[in-house]
């Protein structure tokens, strides 16, 4: 195909073309490091607010008490009846022998009662730490494991979990609309100002397709020339990012206020997120010029 | 051996306006044809309609075997490459010199880079401007402007060159010594030349073929010698 043969040729001329119309490529250029600055931030935010929310939401434990009467037998039927449950990711049974055992190793004291507790009397009870899928559903799971037999009480931190899971979804939604609203400018600013540049070389594409270009040749170098000016503009960006988030997580130590709020570490995150940004901005380069040029193959 | 037969076609613009009522005629390969009438006479939209910038209402117009009336938008390029166009203001790149502006043709085709460079330079040499391959269209003259047009045009080695107005802008002496060129055009390659213009002396001077258009029908077909607009 000709066509490929001329990309080596196209792509020569797109860099010639960015310097020939230079004011108007810096003009494109700016569009695009501007944009994708924003973008940058709203991903970073974005990334690192659903970072911190799943943390807290996987440290979210039901812990169900049973009967003190409950034997070892029974323990491991309820088990099962509860790994049978929807949204139970796990069960781990923590035992009344295991809790005598980790009390008495704390002080003297404790050691000294407990050690006249026997198996029997032991006034503890078994434990069930149960993990849920979906935390949003943890109500009803709940409400399950409460009706079951031998389950004397379920504590999870009823309150203020739904109020987490509530901020952290209104949090999440407006981030992602952020992200997606500023992608969707940056292409629409990045089209205008394409069809800036194009417009004042109308009357060479109207040159081209009189000598005999076909509309694929016409348009290739523009979208070549989309794809330069996408990837040129996105330099800064991926440089600002990387030094940004480096300096950033070096400052805060890894963390925000408190050890609970850990920054995602900045390898491989920049790096990934840099690959992202070059793509953004050579797609919307691409897009913009190809739906810029596409008016005038009229002629 | 006949090139472009027009059969019954007719122009009607969105506007409403009918600039072209049942035209039909035939021209062969070879000829040199001019396209006179007054302003409005539909000359224009005729020449237009030749390399399918505009499109028939009615009728049919074919070139060379393709029916141009029926042609999309998409293959315009292949109608394209069979002819060469040539404008009143010339439509240089003014950013690119003359060896360059001619190269472009062949470049947005694809040739290879040596065929160019001897085709260009081949073309060039035909039109009178080997010593000005580097200067670029803001230095030149503006008959010189037009030999580059005129250049580019026939680079591609069309059968059919279509000229509009293309003296329009120059001066009597200049308008004479492209028309030079354009007869060697026709002499020396071959190439079947349409030009529409309204320039009297050109049309008296070169006794060609003479198709006379008035308010958008063809009044007359004068064979070539047989015109004279003292006569008319």
């Amino acid at each position: 195909m000709k066509v490929f043969r001329m990309i080596p040729v196209y792509i020569k001329d797109a860099f010639k073309s960015v310097f020939r119309n230079f004011s108007l490529s810096i003009a494109s250029i700016s569009c695009i490091i501007v944009t994708l600055l924003l973008v940058s931030v709203a991903i970073i935010l974005t990334i690192n607010v659903n970072n911190f929310a799943n943390k807290v939401k996987s440290d979210v434990t039901v812990v169900t008490f049973l009967d003190t009467s409950v034997s070892s037998e029974q323990l491991d039927e309820i088990k099962n009846n509860v790994e049978k449950l929807d949204n139970v990711e796990s069960v781990k049974i923590y035992t009344k022998q295991q809790k005598k055992d980790e009390m008495a190793a704390t002080n003297e004291t404790y050691k000294n009662i407990i050690s006249t507790w026997s198996d029997d009397n032991n006034p503890l009870s078994d434990e069930l730490l149960i993990k849920v899928e979906d935390l949003e559903k943890i109500k009803s799971t709940v409400d399950k494991i409460k009706a079951m037999e031998y389950v004397s009480n379920v504590k999870y931190g009823e309150g203020m979990v739904e109020q987490l899971v509530h901020v952290f979804k209104v949090v999440q939604n407006v981030t992602i609309g952020i992200v997606i609203g500023l992608i969707i400018v940056t292409a629409f600013l990045i089209t205008n100002t394409i069809k800036l540049t194009i417009y004042s070389r109308k009357r060479e594409i109207e040159i081209m397709r009189l000598v005999g270009a076909s509309n694929i040749t016409v348009k290739f170098p523009f979208i070549i020339e989309g794809l330069v000016l996408g990837i040129i503009g996105s330099i800064i960006p991926i440089a600002g990012t990387i030094w940004g988030y480096n300096t950033l997580y070096k400052y805060f130590g890894g963390q925000v206020f408190s050890p609970l709020v850990k920054l995602i570490k900045p390898t491989p995150f920049v790096y990934t997120l840099s690959l992202g940004l070059l793509a953004i901005g050579a797609l919307v380069g691409m897009i913009g010029s190809s739906r810029a040029v596409r008016k005038y193959l009229k002629i | 051996m006949e090139l472009i037969r027009v059969i019954n076609v007719e122009k009607q613009y969105k506007n409403g306006v009918t600039a072209l009522y049942n035209l039909n005629l035939t021209i062969k390969k070879g000829e040199f044809v001019f396209v006179i009438g007054a302003s409005g006479s539909g000359k224009s939209t005729l020449v237009k309609m030749m390399y399918r910038e505009e499109r028939p209402t009615k009728g049919q117009i074919i070139i060379g075997g393709i029916n141009v009336a029926k042609l999309r938008n998409g293959k315009v390029y292949k109608l394209r490459r069979k002819l060469g166009v040539v404008f009143q203001d010339y439509k240089l790149l003014p950013k690119l010199n003359v060896y360059e502006n001619v190269a472009f043709a062949l470049e947005c085709i694809g040739m290879h880079k040596s065929e160019i460079r001897t085709r260009v330079l081949k073309v060039l040499k035909l039109v009178g401007l080997k010593e000005k391959v580097k200067s670029y269209p803001d230095q030149l003259s503006g008959g010189e402007q037009q030999r580059v047009a005129i250049a580019r045009a026939i680079v591609n080695d069309p059968k059919l060159l279509i000229c509009d107005e293309p003296t329009g802008n120059l001066d009597p002496i200049t308008s004479m010594e492209i028309m030079g060129v354009l007869d060697a055009v026709n002499k020396k390659l071959g190439t079947t030349i349409i030009m529409a213009t309204h320039d009297r002396d050109i049309v008296n001077k070169m006794k060609k073929r003479v198709l006379l258009l008035d308010n958008g029908q063809l009044k007359n077909d004068y064979m070539e010698g047989a015109f004279n607009y003292e006569s008319v």
